[in-house]
C-alpha cells in the first residue's frame, strides 16, 4: 500500500548507471561523422554485442512487467512466449533470412522488401512500421510512468521526461552504434539485478518443489483464490506444466488455447512474423560486422532467450505460490484503490455487524469499488472491534478478490529488497524500459530518414543532410512517443483500438517475406495484394468472431472491441486463442492471394536484380572456413535440441 | 568502433558492487535491515558478486584491448573484414 522508500544508496546506484549510459554516448560521439554511422553503426560491431543487443532491445519493461503477470495467470504454459514464440523463429532468421538481410546491403527492412519487389510494399510497410513504432513506444512509456507513480510514488510527469530524456540523450550522441552499446550494459543491468529478487522469492516459498505444490493445489480449484469464476478446476499441473494443460484442450489449462493454435497461431505466423521481419531487431543483427556474425547474432541472442523465463516467468508463479500461501503475508498487489477509498470502507466495516453477511459484504464491495472475498470480510466485520484502522484497512486489501498482476514484479521487489539492492532492482527496471525505448527510437529515425524522407520527401541531398535528418527524427520520435504516451494516459479505449489496428497489419506479413525470399516467381503486384488482403482478412475474421465470455445468455456481443460486432460465426474460449486462429487465417489469406495473383501478374525484376535477394538465384554461402561448431547451421541446430530438451523437461 | 563496451560495464559494475558490499560491511549487525531478504545480509553478498562480475569484463577488456593477441570473445571471428561482399 505505501510507496517503496529508496535510500541515498538507491540513488546513488542509480544516478551512477545514468551516468554511465549517457558517458557512452559522449564517448562515441567523435565517431559518428555519416548518415550511416549514426542509422547503421557503418557495420562494425561484434557479434555478441549485437547480439546481447538483439535481446536487450526486445526486452523493455512492458516485456518483463507483461511475463510476470502471465506467469502468474498461466503459469509454466507462458514459456511457450519464448520456446515456442521465439527460438525457432530466430534459428529461422539466423540460418535462412540473414543471408539476404545483410547480403543484400539494404539498410533497412523496408528497404529490402523495395529491392525485392517495388516501391509500393515498401512504403506500405515502412509507413506502418513508423506510426506501430512510435505508438508501441509511447503505450510502453505510459505504462512505465504510471507503474512509477503507483509504486513509488514518483511524479508521473517528472518519471517521463526525464527516462526519455536520458535516451534522447544517449541516442542522439551516439546513434545506434550508442544504442546497442548501451543496450548489453542494460541486458547485464537486468540479469544481475533481478536475478537476486527471484532467488530470494524461490527460497522464501520453499524451493522449487514446494512452490509447485502449492500450485498443484491452485490449479484444482482456482476459485478459491479468484483467479477463475466459480466452479472452474484444472488438473493439478496446469500452472506447472508447459505441455499436458495445453494437449487437454482449451478448457484444460488457463490460457485457453489448444495446442495446435499455439503450435501454428503463436509458433509460426505471429513468432515469425515479429522475429524474422521486425525492423526493431534485425536492425541489430544488420549492424554487425560480416556476414558471419550478422547470422550469428540471432544465435547468441537465443541463448539468454532460451533462459530467461527464469528470470521474468518465474516471479510470477512465485507470488501466485505467495498469495496462495497465508501465513506468508504477501498477495498479488490488487488494483491500486486510494487511501480515502479505504477509509471509507473501513467505516463501512465497522458499521456493518448488524447487518446479515450478504448485505455487509455489498456494502463493502460498493464501498471499495472492487469485488471482495466474501470469508475475509466476513472475519474482518467481525474482529472490527479489537482492530485499529490500519489494520482494518490491511485486512480490506488482503479481501479485495482482484488483481493487478502488472504489479508482481514490483511487489516482490519490495518486499524482498533491502536498501542498496533495492536501488539496483529498480536501476534494472529502467534499463530494461530504456532498452526498449531506445531499440523504438533507431529504429524509428532510419526508417524515417532512409525509407519515407530520403525516398519520398527529399531524394538525392547529401549525406550530411540525411545524417542532420536522421538526429532530428531522433528527436522527433522521441517527442512524438512522449506525445502518445499521453494519449494512451487519456484515452486508454483508443490505445486498444489502434493496438487492435497494429494485430491486422502484422497477422499476414511474414507470408509476404517467406514468398518473396524463397520464390522468385513472386511479384511485387502479388506481394502487395497479398498483403493488403491479409490485412482485409483479419479485420473480417475479426468482425465475424468473438470469445465466449463475450456473449451475454442471449446471444448478444458485449465489447465490440473483442469482435464479433458484424456478426458472430465462431467463438473461441480466450482472447489469446481468437488471436492465434486470425493470425493464421491472415497468414493464410496472404499467401495463397499472394501466389494466384503472382502467377497471373507479369514478373518486373529479372532473375539477374533477384541475385542475393531470393533463395534459388542466390548462391549459398560457404561455411567451410569456419570453425564447424560455429557455423550458423549448427549452431542454430544445437540450440533447437536445447530448447526440445527443456520443453521436455517442463513437460 | 572505437570504444570497447567491455571497460564501461566493467567499470560500472565494480563500482555499485564494491558500493553495496560496503554497505553490507556497515550494515551487517542490522538484524532489521535484512529482514525482509530473509535474515541474509545480500548486499554484501550480490556486492561481491557484482565485483566479480566487473572484474571479469575490465580483464577481458585488457586482454582484448592488446595488439595481436585477438583473443576476442565473439565467436572466432577473424577481426578486420568489415563489408564482406555479398553472397559469395
Amino acid at each position: 500500500m505505501q510507496p517503496i522508500q529508496l535510500g541515498f544508496l538507491d540513488y546513488a546506484i542509480l544516478i551512477i548507471y545514468v551516468g554511465f549510459v549517457v558517458a557512452i554516448g559522449f564517448l562515441l560521439r567523435r565517431y559518428m561523422k555519416s548518415s550511416s554511422d549514426f542509422l547503421t553503426s557503418g557495420r562494425s560491431i561484434p557479434t555478441w554485442v549485437t547480439g546481447l543487443a538483439f535481446i536487450s532491445a526486445n526486452l523493455g519493461a512492458l516485456e518483463l512487467v507483461g511475463m510476470a503477470a502471465s506467469g502468474a495467470k498461466y503459469g509454466i504454459v507462458t514459456c511457450h512466449f519464448y520456446w515456442v514464440g521465439a527460438i525457432p523463429a530466430m534459428v529461422f532468421l539466423a540460418v535462412f533470412m540473414m543471408p539476404f538481410y545483410y547480403g543484400s546491403k539494404a539498410r533497412s527492412v523496408p528497404e529490402y522488401l523495395k529491392m525485392r519487389f517495388d516501391e509500393r510494399v515498401r512504403a506500405l510497410n515502412s509507413i506502418a512500421f513508423a506510426v506501430m513504432t512510435v505508438f508501441a513506444s509511447g503505450i510502453s512509456m505510459n505504462a512505465l510512468a504510471k507503474l512509477l507513480n503507483q509504486l513509488l510514488g514518483w511524479n508521473y510527469h517528472a518519471a517521463l521526461w526525464i527516462c526519455s530524456g536520458v535516451v534522447l540523450l544517449y541516442v542522439l550522441k551516439g546513434g545506434l552504434t550508442s544504442a546497442i552499446y548501451t543496450e548489453v550494459l542494460q541486458f547485464f543491468m537486468i540479469v544481475l539485478g533481478f536475478a537476486p529478487v527471484v532467488y530470494l522469492g524461490l527460497k522464501d516459498v520453499g524451493g522449487w518443489n514446494a512452490m509447485t505444490n502449492v500450485l498443484h493445489g491452485v490449479a484444482t480449484n482456482p476459485a478459491a483464490l479468484h483467479l477463475k469464476e466459480a466452479g472452474t478446476t484444472y488438473a493439478p499441473n496446469a500452472w506447472t506444466s508447459a505441455w499436458a494443460p495445453l494437449l487437454g484442450g482449451p478448457s484444460a489449462n488457463p490460457l485457453g488455447v489448444n495446442w495446435f493454435a499455439m503450435v501454428f497461431g503463436l509458433g509460426f505466423v505471429l513468432s515469425f512474423g515479429y522475429w524474422c521481419t521486425n525492423f526493431l531487431v534485425v536492425q541489430r543483427a544488420m549492424a554487425a560486422r560480416n556476414m558471419t556474425a550478422a547470422r550469428n547474432t540471432p544465435l547468441v541472442a537465443a541463448v539468454p532467450k532460451m533462459l530467461f523465463p527464469a528470470l521474468v516467468i518465474l516471479p510470477g508463479m512465485i507470488a501466485l505460490a505467495m498469495t496462495a500461501t497465508p501465513d506468508k503475508d504477501y498477495r498479488i498487489p490488487p488494483p491500486i484503490i486510494s487511501d480515502e477509498v479505504y477509509a471509507k470502507a473501513a467505516e463501512v466495516v465497522k458499521s456493518a455487524g448488524a447487518m446479515d453477511s450478504t448485505a455487509a459484504l455489498k456494502a463493502v464491495s460498493d464501498a471499495i469499488g472492487k469485488k471482495m472475498d466474501g470469508p475475509k470480510v466476513a472475519a474482518l466485520i467481525k474482529d472490527a472491534g479489537t482492530l485499529d484502522d490500519a489494520a482494518i484497512k490491511k485486512g480490506l486489501y488482503n479481501a479485495v478478490a482482484e488483481y493487478d498482476y502488472d504489479g508482481v514484479i514490483l511487489s516482490l521487489v519490495k518486499k524482498y529488497c533491502p536498501t542498496g539492492l533495492l536501488g539496483l532492482a529498480l536501476t534494472a527496471l529502467l534499463a530494461s524500459f530504456m532498452s526498449g525505448m531506445a531499440g523504438n527510437v533507431t529504429a524509428f529515425n532510419t526508417v524515417w530518414t532512409y525509407d519515407l524522407y530520403q525516398a519520398y520527401i527529399a531524394p538525392k541531398k547529401s549525406d550530411q543532410h540525411y545524417f542532420w535528418m536522421g538526429q532530428f527524427a531522433t528527436i522527433m520520435g522521441i517527442v512524438v512517443s512522449i506525445a502518445c504516451a499521453y494519449f494512451a494516459r487519456q484515452y486508454n479505449n483508443a490505445m486498444d483500438i489502434i493496438q487492435l489496428v497494429f494485430g491486422f497489419v502484422n497477422a499476414p506479413l511474414f507470408a509476404t517475406f517467406l514468398l518473396g525470399m524463397f520464390w522468385a516467381r513472386c511479384t511485387g503486384t502479388g506481394a502487395f495484394v497479398g498483403l493488403f488482403a491479409g490485412i482485409g482478412g483479419s479485420t473480417v475474421f475479426h468482425a465475424l468472431t468473438t470469445t465466449t465470455s463475450n456473449v451475454d445468455a442471449a446471444g448478444q456481443v458485449i465489447n465490440g472491441m473483442k469482435g464479433g460486432y458484424l456478426g458472430v460465426l465462431s467463438k473461441f474460449p480466450s482472447e489469446m486463442a481468437q488471436n492465434y486462429w486470425l493470425a493464421t487465417f491472415a497468414f493464410l489469406v496472404c499467401l495463397s492471394l499472394t501466389l494466384i495473383i503472382s502467377l497471373a501478374t507479369k514478373r518486373t525484376k529479372t532473375n539477374e536484380e533477384l541475385k542475393g535477394l531470393v533463395y534459388s538465384l542466390t548462391p549459398k554461402l560457404k561455411d567451410t572456413e569456419q570453425n564447424f561448431l560455429l557455423r550458423p547451421a549448427v549452431l542454430g541446430t544445437i540450440l533447437l535440441i536445447a530448447c526440445v530438451i527443456l520443453n521436455i523437461i517442463f513437460w | 568502433m572505437g570504444l570497447d563496451i567491455r571497460w564501461p560495464i566493467g567499470l560500472m559494475f565494480s563500482l555499485i558492487g564494491a558500493m553495496l558490499t560496503i554497505t553490507g560491511l556497515i550494515t551487517n549487525s542490522n538484524a532489521e535491515m535484512y529482514q525482509r531478504s530473509l535474515g541474509k545480509n545480500v548486499d554484501l553478498w550480490w556486492g561481491l558478486v557484482l565485483v566479480v562480475f566487473g572484474a571479469f569484463m575490465l580483464i577481458m577488456a585488457m586482454l582484448g584491448s592488446k595488439p595481436s593477441t585477438g583473443s576476442q570473445p565473439d565467436s572466432g571471428q577473424k577481426p578486420g573484414q568489415p563489408g564482406n561482399p555479398p553472397q559469395k
